[in-house]
């Protein structure tokens, strides 16, 4: 006898709407703070201030309402709330270099690039109805991606910016077209790697008792790991590399179930970095500035000069930071963006960095979160990948400010300044959205 | 693919973790030492936000941080810049702090331990961090007429109060103004400290404690005497003396100043041989003696001692097992014999408060911005060179030198001074370093004061070492009794 009962799938929107109320409230705050001490506050423009973020949280809602009801509903007012504290932290760098003379709009130009990530984020919930769609684009992605890797090295637009030529120049702006292909490939990636998992989930050799897999399946992961050495000898840039690498071999395992891919992976990246660093002086110039950082000649030839001055700047915070506007983040060259970590860490101390990276880890187990929820294997591997995509690209820019890695030219996901980094994490935003819906969603529900 | 995804999350969380325990480490383990670092101008910054406390001399800032309307918001000011430089140094933003600026910074600037209750306080009523003031031992009196006295010859004074150890004077020449260095203006700032780089007889060292050590010349023979009164010599005790002495193992003698013999019949009391400074008997009284019982005197005078008066003092240095004929040398303070004049104004020191030797300080006592007196430095004995028996005996043969020896030019009406004069050869063609050491009034000592001249003597005789170094001695010792009394 077959009992129908009503499952009550709470759909999380009310509790989302209290979040993006606290989300809010911290975005607002950190700024009013920050104006008080530049002596810049005026109650009016913040008000003004607080009722835009208000309209835009409420919109969020409201288009999550209409086109994603059952997505998750912490994963926005966390990234909010970052977002809002690199806003503040943005403008209070523009301020502190007022004050030295230098103008400076990033704050206002952040302030855009947020809206139009939102909209992108927004876009993706309204274009992508099923996430299930994008597997059809699985190797147009990754023509897009392999082509977002290798503008920036095309002649006329490619540029070189603080030593990494990661950048193109389109109609005068700098856009870092890596963080576009970062999505295009975690999509390629999956897949790719969802229809040939069971492939490469094939036994073979076993030495020093773990089952490898089949020489002749290596191939994909050879090919990714040209690529990234690549990346890293001719973009002159770790970060790209490591992060392209990176999730590959994470989505590879997530596919395969197979330790001995992370194994091979891990000891391929280690050996193709070293090498690179011992053939390729400008490579081994930059392991030299992060390991001998603190040396007076490396130091005193620029090569760590930035990295050091994070270092005093976050020493000086120490455990509750200088607060917001009583330091000096301005003495860091790039506190806006590359170095964005160390201007929170000095002003909000280790507190408040603890708190940032807690966020981190709450939008990265969020989309873990999914991948587990979700029913098929691609979205998966597209959660799982979006997710450690964020998590890997935070790992690679606050360990090279910390100096637990050399440093990257890669950017905080939506703390730093550029407009690149923020559209391209927020369309991962909107697609993570997309996904949770699809795996939240009760079968009898599904459209 | 679950259980992967799970594991993922897992090492994604120790990815994060990683990152945490970093920014720890930054942020709290090694902040003291990335604070600290010379090459972080933050700390600068914040240290020239908040006022510094003055140095003060004899109740009066020589040193002091004027508001100004900049982004350092004070300006450090030297009064008598040049006069006070050895023992202030300078406070500048781009070549750091020197001397007292230095040593006591945690103090001026207000971050040390012991303002700590001081800065709570503030922090409670609200007000500015304020640091503390740092009052020196100095004599402005003594010090003035020392740099006077010394004028423009390269060289060093230091005076001592003889019974606690104070500096009195600390002078070095040629000098510098810091407020060339304490300026705003980094370029300015720049070429101000290049051009002082550049003059070749260095105006940033201070000769009087961390320049270059001399060798001591004559002067050394005081501690060859103390040495030989406690091995039982007396003043009368006849040494040998010829007018050129044969040094073992070597083909080459041992002659006077300007080929002078020291008595007609090759004997004479070590009391003579100190008044006229003999170079023959003493070093024949070194090899008697042995090296090791002088080197021993020597070190309980402080030679071979780290001393911080706070500022680091440069340890006097002596031969390690020399030959008989180096011992010779080493016994008329030639040879690898070097002394700081500071080590001589001890040795000084040491005889005049009856044999015992106190420990040399600059710093008399530090306040808070509320003046209340946070540190206060008490005197210290250091050592005991000698008993009092033998420390006025040597005294006595010291008055000698000053009333008929080769320090006549030490002299003051109405008080007894006793000295002993140097001239040191410098190994080169250059003219030898001349020294006096001495103190006064001899029966009860107020001030001991040594007195370098670099190159200030000529090859000729002692006795025109005599002429270079005592005066200046005099003037110093003239002002320190009348400043300080006990004529």
């Amino acid at each position: 006898m077959a009992t129908v009962s009503d499952v009550m799938v709470r759909t999380g929107r009310r509790g989302e709407l209290g979040l993006l109320g606290l989300a809010v409230a911290v975005a607002v705050l950190a700024r009013g703070l920050v104006d008080y001490h530049a002596d810049f506050l005026e109650l009016d423009e913040l008000a003004i201030y607080a009722a835009a973020w208000a309209a835009v949280a409420g919109a969020i809602h409201l288009a999550i309402r209409r086109w994603a009801s059952y997505a998750d509903p912490v994963l926005v007012p966390a990234v909010l709330a970052l977002n809002g504290i690199g806003l503040a932290m943005i403008r209070r760098i523009d301020f502190a270099y007022a004050s030295r003379g230098r103008e400076t709009d990033f704050g206002q130009v952040q302030i855009i690039w947020t809206l139009l990530g939102i909209g992108l984020a927004l876009g993706v919930l309204l274009l992508v109805r099923d996430y299930r769609l994008l597997r059809r684009f699985t190797y147009t992605a990754g023509l897009v991606g392999l082509i977002g890797l290798l503008l920036p090295l095309m002649p006329v637009i490619g540029t070189q910016i603080n030593g990494a030529r990661i950048w193109i120049n389109v109609f005068g702006k700098s856009l870092q077209p890596g963080e576009f292909a970062k999505i295009a490939f975690v999509v390629f990636f999956a897949g790719y790697l969802v229809s040939n998992r069971d492939t490469l989930a094939l036994a073979g050799p076993k030495i020093l008792g773990m089952r490898f897999p089949r020489p002749r399946d290596m191939g994909p992961l050879a090919l990714v790991w040209v690529a990234a050495m690549l990346v890293q000898i001719y973009e002159r840039d770790l970060g790209t590399s490591l992060l392209l690498f990176g999730i590959f071999v994470a989505m590879l395992y997530v596919a395969t179930e197979r330790l001995s891919w992370v194994v091979l992976g891990l000891g391929m990246f280690g050996v193709g970095a070293v090498l690179a660093g011992t053939l390729f002086s400008h490579v081994g110039s930059r392991y030299t500035a992060w390991l001998h950082a603190l040396d007076s000649a490396v130091y005193s030839s620029g090569a760590s000069e930035q990295l050091v001055r994070g270092l005093f700047g976050m020493a000086s915070g120490g455990l509750f930071g200088t607060g917001l506007g009583e330091g000096r983040p301005d003495l860091v060259p790039y506190a806006e963006s590359d170095f964005i970590v160390a201007s929170l860490g000095e002003e909000l101390g280790l507190t408040g960095l603890m708190a940032i990276l807690t966020l981190y880890v709450i939008i990265v187990q969020r989309a873990m979160r999914t991948a587990i929820g979700v029913r098929h294997g691609f979205g998966k591997l597209l959660a799982a990948g979006l997710g450690f995509a964020i998590a890997l690209q935070v790992f690679i820019v606050v360990g090279g400010v910390t100096r637990v890695i050399p440093l990257t030219g890669l950017t905080t996901p939506f703390l730093a300044y550029g407009g690149s980094s923020m559209l391209a994490n927020w369309i991962i935003v909107g697609l993570l959205l997309r996904i949770s819906d699809q795996a939240r969603r009760p079968e009898a529900v599904t459209p | 693919m679950n259980e992967p995804i799970r594991r993922l999350s897992i090492v994604v969380l120790a990815m994060i973790l990683t990152l945490m325990v970093a920014a720890s480490y930054i942020q709290v383990i090694a902040a003291g030492d990335l604070n600290a670092d010379a090459r972080n101008v933050r700390t600068l910054y914040r240290e020239y936000g908040t006022f510094r406390g003055p140095i003060v001399v004899d109740g009066e800032s020589v040193v002091w941080s004027k508001a100004v309307d900049d982004p350092f918001n004070y300006q450090r000011t030297y009064a008598d810049g040049p006069l006070y430089a050895a023992a202030t140094g300078y406070y500048s933003i781009v070549f750091g702090r020197t001397a007292i600026e230095q040593t006591e910074n945690d103090l001026l600037s207000g971050t040390a331990d012991s303002l700590f209750w001081t800065r709570l306080s503030n922090l409670v009523s609200g007000e500015t961090q304020r640091g503390a003031s740092v009052e020196l031992t100095l004599d402005a009196a003594v010090q003035q007429a020392a740099a006077e006295a010394l004028g423009d010859s390269t060289g060093a004074v230091v005076a001592l109060d003889p019974s606690t150890g104070e500096v009195l004077a600390m002078v070095t020449s040629p000098t510098y103004d810091p407020a060339t260095l304490a300026g705003h203006s980094s370029a300015e700032v720049n070429e101000n400290y290049q051009a002082l780089l550049a003059q070749e007889d260095g105006p940033l060292v201070n000769r009087a404690i961390a320049g270059d050590t001399y060798p001591p010349g004559s002067t050394f023979k005081l501690v060859v005497a103390a040495a030989a009164l406690e091995a039982g010599y007396d003043a009368d005790s006849e040494l040998y003396a010829p007018d050129q002495l044969e040094l073992p193992d070597s083909s080459r003698t041992l002659g006077n100043y300007g080929g002078e013999s020291c008595s007609a019949n090759e004997r004479q009391t070590l009391a003579e041989s100190l008044e006229m400074s003999c170079n023959t008997s003493f070093a024949n009284l070194g090899m008697q003696l042995g090296w090791g019982v002088v080197e021993r005197k020597a070190e309980e005078f402080g030679w071979g001692e780290q001393l911080s008066i706070p500022l680091a003092v440069t340890p006097s240095r002596l031969p390690t097992n020399p030959d008989e004929a180096q011992t010779a040398m080493a016994s008329i303070g030639q040879y690898d014999d070097r002394a700081t004049p500071l080590q001589m104004a001890m040795v000084a020191a040491g005889i005049a408060n009856d044999g015992v030797l106190m420990r040399p300080y600059l710093v008399d006592n530090v306040r808070d911005a509320d003046l209340r007196v946070i540190e206060e430095t008490e005197p210290e004995e250091m050592s005991q060179p000698m008993t009092r028996a033998d420390a006025n005996e040597l005294t006595d043969m010291m008055v000698g030198v000053v009333t008929s020896g080769t320090g006549t030019a030490a002299q003051i009406p109405g008080v007894e001074v006793a000295g002993k004069t140097g001239t040191a050869e410098t190994g080169t063609d250059e003219r030898p370093h001349t020294w006096f050491v001495g103190f006064a009034p001899a029966d009860n000592p107020t001030v001991a004061v040594a007195v370098l001249v670099e190159n200030g003597g000529s090859t000729e005789g002692e006795v025109t070492g005599g002429r270079v170094a005592a005066p200046i001695a005099r003037s110093v010792m003239e002002a320190a009794l009348a400043s300080r009394g006990g004529s």
